[in-house]
Formats: C-alpha cells, structure tokens, sequence
C-alpha cells in the first residue's frame, strides 16, 4: 500500500469505515458501560467487527478509542487504563487487516469545556490528548482522526498535540455542525470556514465533517469546505437521526440512499467518505459500489 | 439602570451585573423588579437570540455565570422578603447518561426564567430523581438523555414516581435528542420539551404561571 496522502493526492476517493457503538451495541455493549472497556474485556468483538467493515470494502479502518482519552475515561474510572485501551484496540484492528487497509486512531472530544465557558485548563486538555496519543508510539497507526468536535480551541490543542506526537502521520480533523436557519454552526459557533482555516492552520493534513443529520445536509457542508479550500476532506455521516418505531429506534438513511447520495462528494474534494452513527457494513459496501469506477 | 442590567447579561459581564445588582439594592428598588425587569428579562433574550442561532453556547453559558454572579446577590433578600419562586424543578440526566450539556441548558433556561433548579447531574438513578423531588417538594423532575440506550431509564422514572403514589403531584417532563413527543406518550411522561425555552413554556403552562 502507498502511503495514505500519497494515494489520495493521486485523486483516489479512500473508503473508511461505518460506525463503531452501533455495532458494539447489537453485540452486548450495555447503556452506561464504556465502550472502551470491551477492548480489554472482548477484544474479539473488535476484531468481528473489523473483519465485517473491511469485507464491506473499507480503506480505513478506525480504533475503538472515541472516548479513550482519560478525561474520558475517568467518568468510568478507567483513565489509569488508558494506555492499554488505546494500545489493544489498534492492536485488535491490527491482527485483521495485517496490510490491506489503513488503521486511524480515533480521538473523540474530551466532554469538558474550556475555561472561561466550563471549568478545563487548555493544559488539562493537552494532557489528557497527550496521553491518548503516545499509545501510537507502541503500537502504530496509518492515520489520526480527530472528529466529532464542536469547539475549535479544543480541536486546535488535539490536533497540534497530535502533531508534535506523530510529525510523519496524516492528521485528519472533522467538526459536527447544525443546520440552522443561518447556516452551518457547531453547537459552540463555528462556521464551516472558521473550521477549515482553524484545523488547517492547526497542521491537520485532512479537513472534514462527521456525525450530524444525515447525508444530504452533509453533502452541503462538503461543498461548502470545498469553497473555503483546496486541502483533501472528509466526510463521515450519520444515517440521518434517529426515528421510532414500535418501541424501537432506528437510523432511517438506508444504504442504497446513503450511497446514491454520496456520488455527488468527490466532486467538492471529498477524498475519504465513512460512515458515522446508524452506519453499518451494509452502507459501506453500498458506498464502495458507488465508488467502483463504471457504477 | 435594569436595562443595564439585562444588557450586561448579553455580554456576559459577571462584574457590571454583580455591581448593578447591588446598585440596584442600594436604591431600594423592589428585589422582585430587579429579578423580573433585570435578570429575568436579561436572560429571556439570551434564550431567544440562542433560539434564533445569533449567538451560540459559549454566549449563553457566559451569561448563566453572571446572572449567578447577580442572583448570589439577589438572593438572600428575596428569601428575607418571602418572595417565592415560580417553581422548583429537579433536573438530571438519566442513569447510564454522561451527556449534560443539554440537561445544563435547560437549567440555566429554567433558572433565567425564575425557577428554582435542583441539578443532580448526570448518570442520575431514578430513585435519586424521585426522592430528591419529594425531599425539596418539587413540583416537577426533568429527565434529560442524549442516548438511545439511557431513554428506558425515563420509563423506570416514571413507574416509580406512580409506585409512589405521585401521579399528578409530581410532573414529569422530558427531553434530549433521542427522545420525542410520542416517546413521552408511551412511557407516560407529562411532557416532552424540544429545548431548553420550551422547557420553561412547558414548566409554565404545568404550574399554571403566565
């Protein structure tokens, strides 16, 4: 495999895979359990899961370490198992893909809030990424994304702290935005093109979004990155929100949909188009077909 | 000077609305004008300019600190003079939830609007829920969740409240992404809020408060 950023600034469009707790959910993860604690305690479970997304056709493949930072995992009173969490779940992915597929760390946010708005220190915050961050000195990885984040002070510290960690590794930074009468927001107020100037200037090598409410609204959002730079984006969508159906919750966007819409991506320079909540192997392998040049 | 005040609630002075609250004291304005006129009325834009997305969560957190910093203040001699609040609302977010940045909104709506707001926090048992709003004679408990999967601890909530005879002493209402009108129907929750200012229309219209 070349490496990650060299295949895509030959204008391959890379696959990454769908979600993570959707699929640790339908395999026994409990509400109130830590997600990151199955890493120690089934390991197997990552791997099955693993093995599913990259049957699917995924390029790329994310850890179980969303909330592995130890911020984090202190709300479980696990963050003096950080170490160990964030190393077996690259490890786990590791054993499945050997090297047909690339591995991303996953870094979510911490949940705190800086201060004057909460009550964190930007140095706590630097730690706690820090922290997460050096298990990709023991075990190593083929790309860092840092996603979900709605504050830019924030993702500034997690993506300059990843940088210092790892100078070599593609860092790839997406931000969750609503859509509001006014535009594109995150809940804490940043535009799409505060993003993109804020996480470029940070030293993130990939720019996006993910989560969100569903692919059409993501679809706007790329194209609106797309005006505000040249740099290769991310996207990785919701399948829409969550809907109820006899006692039941369900993700309504499905496969097919998903993929028939994200044909439109490459086209505002999206280069790694994933899944987030409510996708499942059944909407990345729709996706690769999408992608499969004559499809 | 309770424009001032209410102003320098939007900008989030702590300072300026703490010095004008006791300005305001100083000159023997009615405590309950100063609440209503000041802080109050501060905190209503606040909660319509979040609304209309002019301004963002950092504004609105900034402001709840100064109106704290005002109703510290304000406070005691609300207490002295015997002015009630509006109601007392016990709010959380349920067992098994990390998730309170919504849960906090709603409770800084809530208190920008006069009610009395006991937080339990996050990861809150319904047992918790339910003896705290017998404890402090609430008259409602909100139940906040981001998660799918924290939603049924509503439903436990709610059965434990009618095991305990509270039915129609204590409302319950709830709210978080997840969650929908319907849902509140299904598990027999009195209400469902979409936001934290609909929570206060909705803590309004149960307690019969204009």
């Amino acid at each position: 495999m070349l490496p990650l950023l060299e295949q895509i600034s030959r204008g391959e469009v890379l696959l990454a895979d769908g979600a993570m707790g959707t699929m640790l959910f339908e395999r026994g993860l409990k509400s109130g359990q830590c997600p990151e604690s199955i890493n120690l305690s089934a390991p197997h479970l990552l791997e099955e899961i693993a093995t599913l997304y990259l049957q699917a056709g995924a390029d790329i493949l994310h850890t179980n370490t969303f909330g592995g930072s130890p911020l984090k995992l202190a709300e479980y009173g696990l963050d003096d198992q950080c170490h160990q969490i964030n190393c077996q779940a690259i490890r786990s992915v590791r054993s499945v893909v050997t090297d047909k597929a690339y591995i991303s760390l996953s870094c979510g946010p911490s949940g705190r809030l800086l201060k004057p708005y909460g009550d964190t220190d930007p140095e706590e915050l630097k730690e706690s990424y820090k922290k997460q961050l050096t298990c990709i000195l023991t075990e190593p990885v083929d790309m860092i994304t840092i996603e979900t984040m709605t504050d830019l002070a924030e993702a500034t510290i997690a993506v300059e702290t990843a940088r210092q960690i790892a100078p070599d590794i593609p860092i790839c930074a997406t931000m969750t935005f609503d859509c509001t009468p006014r535009g594109f927001f995150t809940i804490m107020g940043v535009t799409v093109e505060q993003a993109a100037t804020g996480l470029l200037e940070a030293g993130a090598d990939i720019i996006g979004s993910n989560c969100g409410n569903g692919i059409d609204n993501m679809t706007k959002i790329a194209a609106e990155f797309g005006k505000c730079t040249n740099a290769p984006l991310m996207i990785q969508s919701n399948a829409g929100l969550p809907e109820e159906k006899d006692g039941h919750l369900f993700y309504p966007e499905a496969p097919e949909f998903m993929a028939e819409k994200c044909r439109k991506l490459p086209s505002a320079g999206v280069r790694i188009i994933g899944g987030c909540c409510g996708t499942t192997p059944a909407h990345i392998a729709a996706i690769r077909k999408t992608l499969t040049p004559g499809n | 000077m309770l424009n001032q005040l209410s102003d320098s609630l939007l900008t989030g002075n702590a300072d300026a609305v703490a010095s004008l609250v006791k300005q305001a004291i100083d000159q023997k304005l009615d405590p309950n004008n100063i609440l209503n006129d000041g802080l109050i009325a501060g905190m209503t834009v606040v909660g319509q300019k979040f609304k209309s997305h002019e301004i963002f969560l950092p504004d609105v957190l900034i402001a709840a600190k100064a109106m704290n910093a005002g109703m510290e203040i304000l406070k005691p001699l609300l207490v002295k003079e015997g002015i009630p609040s509006i109601g007392r609302i016990v709010i959380g977010t349920v067992q098994g939830d990390l998730h309170d940045i919504g849960k906090n909104l709603v409770g800084i709506m809530l208190k920008g609007a006069g009610f009395e707001v006991i937080d339990l926090g996050k990861d809150v048992a319904p047992e918790t829920f339910v003896e705290a709003a017998i404890e402090n004679e609430a008259q409602i408990i909100g139940l906040s969740a981001l998660l799918t999967t924290t939603m049924p601890v509503m439903k436990k909530v709610v059965n434990l409240a009618t095991e305990k005879g509270l039915t129609g002493k204590i409302k319950i209402i709830i709210g978080g992404a997840p969650t929908t009108s319907d849902y509140a129907n299904e598990i027999g929750a009195d209400a469902y809020c979409y936001d934290g200012i609909n929570a206060v229309d909705c803590a309004r219209r149960i307690l019969g408060v204009a």
